[in-house]
């Protein structure tokens, strides 16, 4: 009986009540939260950070952080409007985007696995390098009228309703819960992320595994990047600027420990919707873009510091109960 | 050997360097610059120096034990902004008071910081990422006109700013340069001979050994994110007093570059290693690297960022790669010319 209910205690069903009152909340408030149009809208608002948020998961699992993301974002868009200002076709400078993007990984990867520094001050080097080098590529001006085809990619409707970036976001979902939660390769990026050194003895490739995930990593922001410049028009020196921000914020909140080894994909999509949801409620309301900044990061602290206050409490309460039991035993000894 | 190793520690090669280097770059841009010796330029690095100094020397203190503090821009933004802001409304406050303001609401903030990290047990990236946020988001969210201009400001503000205690041929020593200078000597002397300084060194370098030793671990964490708020207060009141004209992006990005002088500075952020030398000549390095190369390439701006990233990076894998390298050999050099002497610091992770 009690295994049966354990489920309820756990982080998921917490991250679905609070999703059940978010909603709610929003229905109640908005007669047109519902419509197709709005729910597809409240994805394509913040697609190119829950496509980041996927990578990111596996790079926390694994127990780094890549904080540049952002910058790598922007760099990729950048490098792309650079090329596009010169005249370069549009195809040429989204593969040199891409291109960008992997080197950026390679150097990431390579700074941490094999030269063996902290994630932590490579990415935070990189997060200041590369919005420096957007910054050199474009200095103050905005750069648009791309393409009309790369441009209706990003805003109008692909298949149906749903954009471009949407179908990619659920195809990489797909294929990233196959990869994480189902593969070897998965295996490994929680074994590496609960004891680096014990996945070394026993003869896992961690260098290679965290490359990968660099990489990767570096590649998709760049992806995520030149989705945003299809979907704004335009791209600037400093466009995607703090995105790491909530991208962070839906991973942790997810319930993947910031230390690594656990957590999963199901959690982040949970918390995905409910950052997404809960921006779209705060649209409705009027808050500005800051002050939903700031909710974001408070909810980031709660996100780790609720479950430590409730552990607190709880081996608080378990600690009174075994005293409480050791006091009754002896009373009845002395009796 | 066995007579260099007494006095060199790997760790001084650092802070030695960073004086070659630092006389290097002047005797380089001096020949390519034209009036490079001029006060001018003096007086502007020294000002801007001060306030990353006094906000680098709080990071240094988070840093030290194994934390980082993220949230020291929005610190300094919002305390610069908070305190303009009632000097345009009170003009008749008393400098002592808007410092103490300034100050006292700096450290409110660190307490935010300390309880959650130190209590709440929430680690500092995660926690400062979002004060982060939160304090740049309160910022904005501030009521009234969203711009603070000189012109709002009583007398003593733009006196404070613009006139020099000592002057020795347009050479200029200005308040908030000895105000640095203060800060410095305090807190070197605090890391060095107090036994709360050097705490923060024990806390760093092996947490789980100052638990077990009974060091009220929380407790100092906790005090070491007030001072740092502090001081980020205190930077942010010197950010008002040097610029004036704030807008609510002031300081926006501080954090970075404080890190990166502490870092350049021989400052490790693994905790435990650091001096409060090298981060003010790791934010000296930085400040007139930064000067010089925008005089002499006439490069923009916006190479400045790009560079700094590259700097950190550098400084790191120097450490990663060079120093733990030479403790190992000083080590070693130990056990020969002390045969059964202890081996110590030979694994520096």
């Amino acid at each position: 009986m009690r295994r049966r209910w354990e489920w309820l205690r756990s982080w998921e069903s917490l991250l679905l009540v609070i999703l059940v009152a978010v909603i709610g909340f929003n229905v109640l408030k908005a007669p047109f939260y519902l419509q197709i149009d709005n729910q597809i809208n409240l994805f394509q608002l913040h697609i190119e950070e829950i496509i980041v948020a996927l990578i990111m998961t596996f790079i926390i699992i694994n127990a780094e952080i890549d904080l540049s993301v952002g910058s790598v974002m922007g760099l990729a868009g950048c490098v792309m409007a650079f090329l596009w200002e010169r005249g370069v076709p549009i195809e040429v400078g989204i593969a040199a985007a891409l291109f960008t993007g992997v080197l950026v990984g390679v150097f990431n990867g390579f700074m941490v696995a094999y030269v063996g520094l902290t994630s932590l001050v490579v990415t935070l080097a990189g997060l200041i390098g590369y919005r420096g080098l957007a910054h050199v590529l474009l200095e103050d001006r905005s750069i648009g009228n791309f393409p009309k085809w790369f441009n209706q990619l990003g805003q109008q409707p692909l298949v149906w309703h749903i954009p471009f970036a949407m179908i990619a976001f659920f195809v990489m979902l797909v294929i990233a819960l196959v990869i994480l939660q189902n593969s070897g390769f998965g295996r490994y990026v929680y074994v590496i992320g609960n004891n680096k050194d014990v996945a070394r003895y026993s003869g896992v490739n961690v260098r290679r595994i965290k490359m990968t995930l660099f990489v990767a990593s570096g590649l998709i922001s760049a992806f995520a990047g030149l989705l945003l410049a299809a979907r704004l028009g335009s791209m600037r020196g400093d466009t995607a600027t703090g995105t790491e921000l909530t991208v962070i914020t839906m991973v942790v909140l997810g319930g993947v420990s910031i230390f690594g080894g656990s957590g999963s994909l199901y959690g982040v999509l949970l918390s995905i919707l409910i950052v997404l949801n809960l921006r779209n409620g705060m649209g409705l309301l009027n808050i500005p873009g800051d002050t939903q900044t700031g909710v974001i990061g408070a909810l980031l602290i709660l996100s780790v510091l609720v479950p430590n206050i409730a552990q607190e409490v709880r081996s608080l309460w378990s600690r009174r109960q075994r005293a409480q039991r050791v006091q009754a035993a002896e009373e009845q000894k002395g009796g | 050997m066995g007579s260099l190793r007494r006095y060199f520690h790997p760790e001084q090669l650092r802070e030695f360097s960073l004086v070659f280097l630092i006389v290097a770059i002047f005797l380089f841009f001096g020949s390519q610059i034209p009036g490079y010796f001029s006060p001018r330029i003096f007086n502007r690095v020294t000002s801007d120096v001060a306030i990353i100094t006094v906000v680098a020397i709080g990071e240094t203190l988070v840093l030290l034990t194994r934390n980082y503090d993220l949230s020291v821009g929005s610190i300094v933004g919002l305390t610069a902004f908070f305190v303009g802001k009632q000097l345009s409304f009170y003009p008749d406050m008393l400098p002592a008071l808007a410092l103490l303001l300034a100050i006292g609401a700096g450290a409110l903030m660190g307490v935010f910081n300390g309880l959650i990290i130190a209590y709440g047990r929430v680690p500092s990236l995660i926690a400062t990422l979002g004060t982060l946020a939160i304090y740049r988001s309160m910022l904005v969210a501030y009521p009234g006109n969203k711009i603070v201009v000189t012109n709002d400001f009583p007398k003593w503000v733009l006196d404070l700013g613009s006139t020099s205690l000592i002057s020795i041929g347009g050479f200029d020593i200005k308040p908030v340069v000895a105000v640095a200078l203060l800060v410095f000597i305090i807190f070197q002397l605090i890391t060095t001979y107090l036994s709360y300084g050097r705490r923060l060194y024990a806390i760093g370098s092996n947490p789980e050994a100052a638990r077990v030793g009974g060091l009220p671990e929380q407790q100092i964490v906790f005090w070491a994110f007030v001072l740092c708020g502090a001081l980020a207060g205190l930077g942010g009141f010197m950010f008002m007093v040097r610029y004036g004209d704030l807008t609510t992006a002031a300081a926006q990005g501080m954090e970075l570059q404080v890190i990166a002088a502490a870092v350049v500075g021989g400052v490790s952020t693994n905790g435990g290693v650091g001096t409060m030398i090298g981060a003010l000549l790791g934010a000296f390095m930085i400040n007139l690297l930064q000067q010089s190369l925008l005089r002499w390439l006439r490069i923009s701006n916006f190479w400045v960022d790009a560079f700094l990233g590259m700097l950190i990076l550098l400084a790191v894998t120097i450490d990663a790669v060079i120093v733990s390298r030479l403790r190992v050999i000083w080590a070693q050099t130990g056990l020969e010319t002390r045969p059964g002497g202890e081996k110590e610091e030979s694994h520096a992770a």
